[in-house]
This record gives structure tokens, C-alpha cells and sequence, in this order.
């Protein structure tokens, strides 16, 4: 029996991911999850615009491609037509948390039942490196190429702005700099997924990624570079549990 | 069949919900907010889902993942709401999904005003996304065409696999007729969708819905296959209207309710001893060219006279199936202002 | 017993292998390429594999196996 073996929830096309890509972890986990809960045949999952826009090709279920940040509207359409399937977006910095705030903020507001998997890697990744929402300070940026400063604004904090509001069931970031971490995103993935299967409503993972190529880095040192410079502005941890609140009540 | 006095706007909605319509998703805009408000009653009493989403263009994607999972779905706006759905249109034609879109015109462009007008036609018809695509679009003339064409709406849209538009303007959308609604359809005679989402089971093929096709080839392929559709399309599915056009000498061209108050100045100009008659199309794509080119070829025929609420946008459609043979002359207002049968008989009793 | 092992040709060399072994016997290869180009990563010491898959858990390309 294998201790890790292949998920039959991924197929067998290779990720174009560069090498280092944290994409392909969180694939793997989301994919991983969903076998674990035993609703592959019942997933429906949503693709964004950016490097993951083929993750049509690399998850095995009934897949849709979203238009620049719609994914939680796409979603919540199919969601609204099948019920019963597990439905989850897969989005980056840009399509969650520029283009597509609204689409974010409002169907956590209407507590939808879905599961948005967060790729947060402060860049845009498949247009070359411009500057993301989430880009921290200092940070350069093919369009803040001296760094990031008060002239770009400041960085978007998704999971804390959900977190406020009544229609978020359950809100956490998450990070894949190293094993650890990376079992630990494993684990929210789950739960977040779980989430909806017991229809509890709205629940958003942050994952905390990496871009060697756009951040002019190893891949060994940008998962250094998550763990000493990102998590200090986008701390790791539960921003909203329900289910912790309705325990304490 | 029961006749009920309904408004514009209410009759295409319940139209929608008995031709099987289950998904709304919209926004407030005058003139139409009647559709997104009766949808929120009368959905759930059928069991559907109706959702006031946050903007014309999270509705629109609403709608492209409720029909991309097999729904009939259906959103409505006015025109600046319709040009914020562009990009999703556009994705939703590009990926054979059908839905059916309603555009209850108003002035334009800009917030523009909220009085009735014709100035979408181009956005409709010639494409108001980007790409190489169209729509089926109907423009009805009164509020039975409205609920007719918005039954009909969604079974073109299925058979066809392409977004449809309701293309109608303030007037319409406000007025109140005498309508026989359709009757309530049987929604599990309705055909299966086996290109839908729905979680594979893993038998047969893993569906994906998607625009995207990176490699030229496969999407000049898919552009080539999507406009042998529109061709098919031309031959079923143009309609039009011919009104006293056997013996007319002057021809209006107008279509939703600018066509009745062609019609009312027609009354006026015979009488005056001017033979003038009126085609309306009433699918706008496709176009009813044959129809301009069969009038345009007969001898007795002196001109055209387009007549929209806008500077004109038909009219070069009119211009093209006429190709030459005859003047096309045109009529317009704007601004929200709407023409009466007087201003219309002298503008063509001046000689004009 | 339960070793980890690595598709070399699908192997991108990114490195996180090396980094995540606690046993620290995997390399990049620094002579061989593979038919994408890449240098990829070898266990140099298969006995020492204790079959953790912490390799596995941190490879973006899914490329290890730990059985």
C-alpha cells in the first residue's frame, strides 16, 4: 500500500507551473481533499484567468472557466442549479482581490455555499510580473519598479475583511513554505471544503504562494521570502470560525 | 385562454418562468426593474432561484454558470447595465452555452436619460463584446411579442446553444396590453442537456466549459463552426413583418414600437394618397435581407425610409440589403424624445 | 520497506525536495539532464529513505511516489 501516492483527482497532464511553483502543491491538496471526502463525482470546480487558467486541464472533475475574477459568481450560478455538488473557485491575487472584489466580498455576504481556494503570491504571475493587490511594501514590480510605496496604495487584507462580515462562515490563511505549512493549508482546505458539504456556507482559504520567476528568486529562497517578509504583513491563522463561535455560544 | 392587462416588464418575466426559466439573476435599472422585482416573488412560488446580484456583471456570470450547469437562466438590464454584461456575452456565445438576456432600452449613451430609445441596436446586433460572435436577437412590437418572444427565447436558445436577446425599449417595457400568456411548461419534457456540469462520475467524458483556445487552429476551427451555426440560424429562424407593402411606393423599415407608430403615420399617408407600407424585422440577427432586396427590386417602389430612436444604426443594415437599387432615406429621434404618426406623415408628405 | 521514489523525467528541478528531506539524501543531478532540460532530483542514498514523503508532500509536480 503507498504511503503518497498520485490523487485520482488530478490527471495525468503535467503542470506547465514553473519549477517551484507552490500552484502545483495547492492543486495536489485541493485534489487530494475532495478524494479524501469522498465527493469526486459531485465536484464542479471553477478556473480563473491567470497562471492556474488550465487547471480545467489538471483537476478531474466537470470544470469551468471563468471570465477575469467572476468565479464566485460563476459559482454560485452552478451552485444554485446543483446543490448537491461541491462547488469551489481556484483564484489568484488579481482575479480574487482586483478585479473580482465584488464578486469575493458579496458572495461571502450572501453567505453562498461555496469554497474559494485564495492563491495569494503578491504578483501577476501569468502577464509578466505587474504588481498585485496583495504586493507588499517594497516589494518591485514590473509596474512599481522601484518597490512598492504609498503612491501604489496598500495591500488588500482578504481574509480580514471577510472576516467582518456576518455572511463568512469560516475564514483562514494559510501558507506552503515548507511541510509543515503545507499540511497545515492541507488541513483547512479540508475543513473548508467539508464546510460546504455539511452546508454551513461560505468558507475562503488563503493560501500564501510563491513566484520564482516574477520574483527574481530560487525557488528555495521565495519560500523563505513567504516565511520572513509576507507572513509578517499577512499573518497566518483562523480569521472567522462559526463553528468555533456557535461552540463557545 | 384568459387576456390579463400586464405590464411590459411583468409579462416578459412570467413568460420567462412558464417557458421554464428557473434562474434570474439581475439588477435594478430603470426602465426594467419590474423583471428583477416580479422574479423575486414568483420564482420561489415555482421553486426557482432568484438572486439580486451585486452588479449587471456578477449577474451575468451568475448566469453563465447556471446555464453552463444545465439551468435556463436569464438576466435582464437597461442599456448601460447591458454593456457592462459585454464580456460575459461574449464568453457565454464563445462557449455554446444558451441564456436568454433582456435589454429594456433606454437613452443613451453615458447614464444617458431613462426615456425609451433604439440607440442598442448596433450593440446588439453587430456585436457589443469583443470577438466574432452574435446573438439571436427579437425585437417585439407590443407586450404580447414581448411574452411570445420571450417563451420562444429560451428553446432557440437551447436548440442553438447560444445566448438570445429580448431586445425592447422603455416604452414596451412600462406599457400595459391585453396579453394571452403561454401556458406553464412541463419542465421534465424538456430535452437533457449532455454537455452540462455535474459532477463526472467518471463513466463517458469530464465536461468543461470553457472560451479559451489558446492555439489558432482550434479557435479559427471553432469560429468557423460557430458562424456555419449563424448560417443555419439565417435560414430557420428570420422573421419579419411585411405591412401594406404590395403596393407601397415608400417603405419604412422600424422595428419594435417605433413599427406601430410607422404603421399609425402609414393610415395617415394613404389617406393623403401616399402608398406606403412598412417591413419589420423582428428578428434583428438575423437580418431580414431578403425581404429589402424582394421590395427593393420592384419597379414601383421610390424609397426607403428607415426610422429609429437613434441617429440611425438600422438603417445602415437597411442600406446594405438594398444595396444601391433604391435611396434609403432616415428618421430619427433621440434623447428619449419618441416620434409621433404626425411628425412622420409630414417628413414624408415634405417630400423628405 | 517503504521508499520514496522520484520521476526523473518529469522532474523539474526545482529544489524542494532537497530542502524538505529530513534525512538530507536527495540532489539535483548535476550532470545528467532530463529530456525537458531540467537537472533533476535523485535519492543518492536510497537506504537511508525512511518513506516520510516529505519529498512528496513539497514536489509541485507530484513526480515522487513513497511506497
Amino acid at each position: 500500500m503507498a504511503v503518497f501516492h498520485k490523487t485520482k483527482n488530478l490527471t495525468s497532464k503535467p503542470f506547465h507551473y514553473c519549477p517551484g511553483c507552490t500552484h502545483g502543491i495547492v492543486h495536489r491538496l485541493v485534489a487530494e481533499a475532495i478524494e479524501e471526502l469522498g465527493v469526486s463525482e459531485k465536484t464542479i470546480g471553477v478556473a480563473p484567468v491567470g497562471c492556474s487558467v488550465f487547471a480545467y486541464d489538471y483537476f478531474n472533475f466537470d470544470m469551468a472557466e471563468a471570465a477575469h475574477g467572476r468565479a464566485p459568481a460563476m459559482a454560485t450560478g452552478i451552485k444554485r442549479v446543483h446543490p448537491d455538488c461541491l462547488v469551489f473557485c481556484y483564484q489568484g491575487d488579481g482575479d480574487l482581490a482586483s478585479i473580482g472584489t465584488a464578486e469575493t466580498v458579496h458572495a461571502a455576504c450572501r453567505g453562498e455555499n461555496i469554497t474559494i481556494i485564495f492563491i495569494n503570491n503578491g504578483i501577476y504571475g501569468m502577464t509578466g510580473g505587474q504588481m498585485a493587490p496583495t504586493t507588499i511594501m517594497g516589494q518591485k514590480a514590473t509596474t512599481c519598479p522601484d518597490g512598492r510605496s504609498g503612491i501604489n496604495g496598500y495591500p488588500i487584507k482578504i481574509c480580514e475583511m471577510l472576516a467582518t462580515q456576518e455572511g463568512t462562515y469560516y475564514a483562514e490563511r494559510v501558507s506552503t513554505h515548507n511541510v509543515k505549512q503545507v499540511l497545515n493549508a492541507k488541513r483547512a482546505i479540508k475543513k473548508a471544503l467539508k464546510n460546504q458539504i455539511d452546508k454551513k456556507g461560505f468558507s475562503i482559504v488563503e493560501v500564501l504562494t510563491n513566484c520564482p520567476t516574477n520574483w527574481h528568486m530560487s525557488p528555495r529562497d521565495s519560500l523563505k521570502y513567504i516565511e520572513e517578509k509576507v507572513i509578517p504583513y499577512y499573518p497566518l491563522g483562523v480569521f472567522k470560525d462559526k463553528d468555533a463561535e456557535v461552540k463557545n455560544a | 385562454m384568459a387576456r390579463q392587462l400586464i405590464k411590459g416588464n411583468e409579462a416578459i418575466a412570467e413568460a420567462a418562468v412558464r417557458s421554464g426559466c428557473r434562474y434570474y439573476f439581475g439588477y435594478p435599472i430603470t426602465p426594467q426593474s419590474e423583471i428583477p422585482e416580479y422574479m423575486s416573488a414568483r420564482l420561489p412560488e415555482v421553486g426557482g432561484t432568484f438572486i439580486q446580484a451585486e452588479s449587471e456583471i456578477s449577474a451575468i456570470n451568475m448566469v453563465y454558470g447556471a446555464a453552463a450547469a444545465g439551468g435556463r437562466a436569464m438576466t435582464s438590464s437597461s442599456s448601460p447595465g447591458i454593456s457592462l454584461k459585454q464580456e460575459g456575452i461574449s464568453y457565454i456565445a464563445a462557449s455554446d452555452v444558451p441564456c436568454v438576456i433582456v435589454n429594456v432600452m433606454r437613452a443613451g449613451p453615458g447614464l444617458g436619460g431613462i426615456q425609451p430609445s433604439q440607440g442598442d441596436y448596433f450593440q446588439a446586433v453587430k456585436g457589443g463584446g469583443h470577438g466574432d460572435y452574435k446573438l439571436i436577437v427579437y425585437a417585439p412590437s407590443s407586450v404580447q411579442e414581448a411574452a411570445d418572444y420571450t417563451y420562444k427565447a429560451f428553446d432557440v436558445a437551447d436548440k442553438y446553444r447560444m445566448p438570445v436577446m429580448i431586445l425592447c425599449d422603455g416604452l414596451l417595457g412600462q406599457m400595459m396590453e391585453g396579453v394571452e400568456l403561454p401556458p406553464m411548461r412541463d419542465l421534465s419534457q424538456l430535452p437533457q442537456k449532455d454537455w452540462a456540469l455535474r459532477g463526472w462520475d467518471g463513466s463517458g467524458e469530464r465536461r468543461i466549459i470553457n472560451s479559451l483556445r489558446i492555439q489558432p487552429d482550434e479557435l479559427e476551427r471553432y469560429i468557423d463552426e460557430l458562424y456555419r451555426k449563424y448560417d443555419t440560424i439565417k435560414q430557420n429562424e428570420t422573421q419579419v413583418e411585411e405591412y401594406l407593402c404590395d403596393d407601397a411606393e415608400i417603405i419604412f423599415a422600424s422595428y419594435g414600437i417605433v413599427a406601430r407608430i410607422c404603421k399609425s403615420a402609414i393610415l395617415k399617408l394613404r389617406k393623403m394618397g401616399i402608398k406606403a407600407g412598412l417591413i419589420r424585422p423582428i428578428t434583428l440577427f438575423p437580418f431580414p435581407e431578403e425581404t429589402f432586396k424582394k421590395h427593393a427590386a420592384r419597379d414601383n417602389v421610390k424609397k426607403f425610409v428607415a426610422v429609429e430612436l437613434s441617429k440611425g444604426q438600422m438603417v445602415e443594415d437597411v442600406r446594405l440589403a438594398v444595396d444601391g437599387k433604391k435611396p434609403v432615406g432616415f428618421y430619427g429621434r433621440t434623447g428619449g424624445n419618441v416620434m409621433n404618426e404626425d411628425d412622420l406623415a409630414s417628413f414624408i408628405a415634405g417630400g423628405k | 520497506m517503504t521508499k520514496a521514489k522520484i520521476d526523473r523525467e518529469a522532474c523539474k528541478g526545482c529544489g524542494l525536495c532537497v530542502d524538505a528531506c529530513p534525512k538530507k539524501i536527495i540532489s539535483l543531478s548535476k550532470s545528467e539532464i532530463n529530456r525537458q532540460g531540467y537537472f533533476p532530483a535523485e535519492i543518492t542514498d536510497i537506504e537511508a529513505c525512511i518513506g516520510c514523503a516529505m519529498c512528496a508532500i513539497m514536489c509541485p509536480d507530484v513526480c515522487i511516489e513513497v511506497k
